[in-house]
């Protein structure tokens, strides 16, 4: 399923920077970034699970605000991009 | 069931592919050409001069992900190989099945059998769509042909009865090929099939697929436990991906075989996609090779009919499937192994 991901993490201090990073570093070992705060996650069931379960781990839940969306499929049909473009379609052939 | 997870083909030379936390990240000349999570990866294939760091080898041997290299002109060079796993029953199985002639005769005819029928298929189709009768006529008396071998294979239970019949099924096949090429026949004519090295665009073109197809199979093989190297119908040699190399038979003409045929009919390959080296041997050129990498993973995605299974599966799990059923039979789980027909 096609996941979207999008955080509001409190940066005023250092341990808030550091969620931050630490937010973004899982969301990318799960999906790509498409917009500052914003990912797009291609996951099954186990595997949003776990990327919740550590994303919750992360965040602080008085400071932070951590939202996901799901994408009704196929997503090129339901979803509208405008502007600078660099996302992915990691199901396509990845050839370099 | 199993995912059909994408494989990265990095064709770039110089380029390096680095574990970055649970991505993959590959870099060329200081600047990064893509990242991508290890969960959506199957496995990585490298043509010639491309770096991988060690980190990349052990995370991807430990998960039983593939990492394999290819030289620069997409020949096999080397592959990542983790710690054995594996159902050590299952693999004595296999080598118990090896060590019986009736029982690797009996895997080989199913082998024999299902590549032959694919053939059949796949020139019927052609016949079908051939305008001129008389070329029409010529592929449907191939295709009779090729039922007259079927049926003499019904009767053979010796192994080098079952490769004879095989080699006859596969020179009548390669004759009639060149009726199939509508396009530029003369440019893609085949000549009957050589290898090492390939002399014209059609052989090179047919040389590279296999090798894709077979770095799918030995995957698949080990996917499920199996031995790569120990199998029926192929002779056991050392280095020689033998089971690999049966799990090929039956896949190559309505895998490989008719993507080929699409590629320069839909005119999507052209003589300008193929270079000359010396000595008179002719490969993909950068160019080619990424246009035939496109289709050739397009072509997985497609779904068809499994009648196994009785469910639609992607054309690349198809390796991973009849592995598994093989795997079965090597159990004694079911009676015969069962190839892969597709109309």
């Amino acid at each position: 399923m096609q996941i979207v991901v999008a955080y509001d993490v409190n940066t005023e201090t250092a341990a808030g920077r550091r969620r931050l990073r630490k937010v973004a570093q899982i969301c990318l070992n799960f999906g790509q970034r498409v917009q500052k705060s914003v990912f797009e996650c291609q996951v099954n069931q186990a595997q949003l699970e776990q990327l919740i379960r550590q994303l919750r781990n992360e965040i602080d839940e008085g400071e932070d605000s951590l939202r996901l969306y799901r994408i009704m499929e196929p997503r090129d049909r339901h979803t509208y991009a405008y502007g600078i473009q660099h996302v992915l379609d990691f199901q396509e052939p990845l050839i370099l | 069931m199993l995912e059909l997870l994408n494989t990265l083909y990095v064709t770039t030379p110089g380029a390096y592919v680095r574990l970055d936390h649970e991505t993959v990240r590959v870099e060329a000349d200081g600047a990064k050409l893509l990242q991508v999570p290890v969960l959506h990866l199957r496995g990585i294939v490298c043509f010639g001069n491309v770096m991988v760091s060690p980190a990349v080898m052990q995370r991807f041997a430990q998960d039983r992900r593939s990492v394999v290299f290819l030289d620069d002109r997409g020949r096999f060079a080397a592959r990542v190989q983790g710690p054995t796993a594996g159902n050590v029953l299952l693999r004595w199985e296999q080598y118990e099945a090896a060590r019986s002639l009736a029982r690797s005769a009996a895997i080989a005819r199913a082998i024999v059998g299902g590549k032959i029928q694919n053939a059949r298929f796949l020139l019927q189709r052609a016949a079908r769509e051939t305008p001129d009768s008389a070329e029409s006529k010529t592929l449907r008396d191939c295709v009779a042909d090729l039922a007259g071998i079927l049926e003499r294979l019904k009767a053979a239970s010796e192994i080098n009865v079952i490769r004879g019949l095989e080699g006859e099924a596969a020179r009548r096949y390669f004759g009639s090929w060149d009726l199939m090429i509508k396009r530029d026949r003369q440019a893609f004519a085949l000549q009957g099939r050589q290898r090492r090295p390939p002399t014209n665009p059609m052989n090179a073109l047919l040389s590279f697929l296999y090798t894709l197809l077979t770095g799918e199979c030995i995957a698949a093989a080990e996917g499920v436990g199996l031995d790569p190297q120990i199998g029926y119908l192929h002779e056991l040699r050392p280095g020689r991906p033998a089971l690999a190399l049966d799990l090929v038979e039956e896949l190559r003409p309505s895998v490989a075989d008719r993507l080929a045929i699409a590629l320069i009919n839909l005119r999507q390959a052209t003589s300008d996609d193929f270079v000359t080296r010396p000595g008179g041997a002719i490969h993909l050129s950068d160019a080619g090779r990424k246009k035939v990498i496109v289709a050739y993973e397009r072509r997985k995605q497609e779904q068809v009919y499994h009648p196994v299974l009785d469910r639609k599966v992607p054309i690349g799990l198809i390796p991973h499937v009849q592995a598994r059923l093989l795997a079965r039979h090597l159990r004694g789980d079911l009676d015969h192994y069962v190839p892969w027909l597709y109309r």
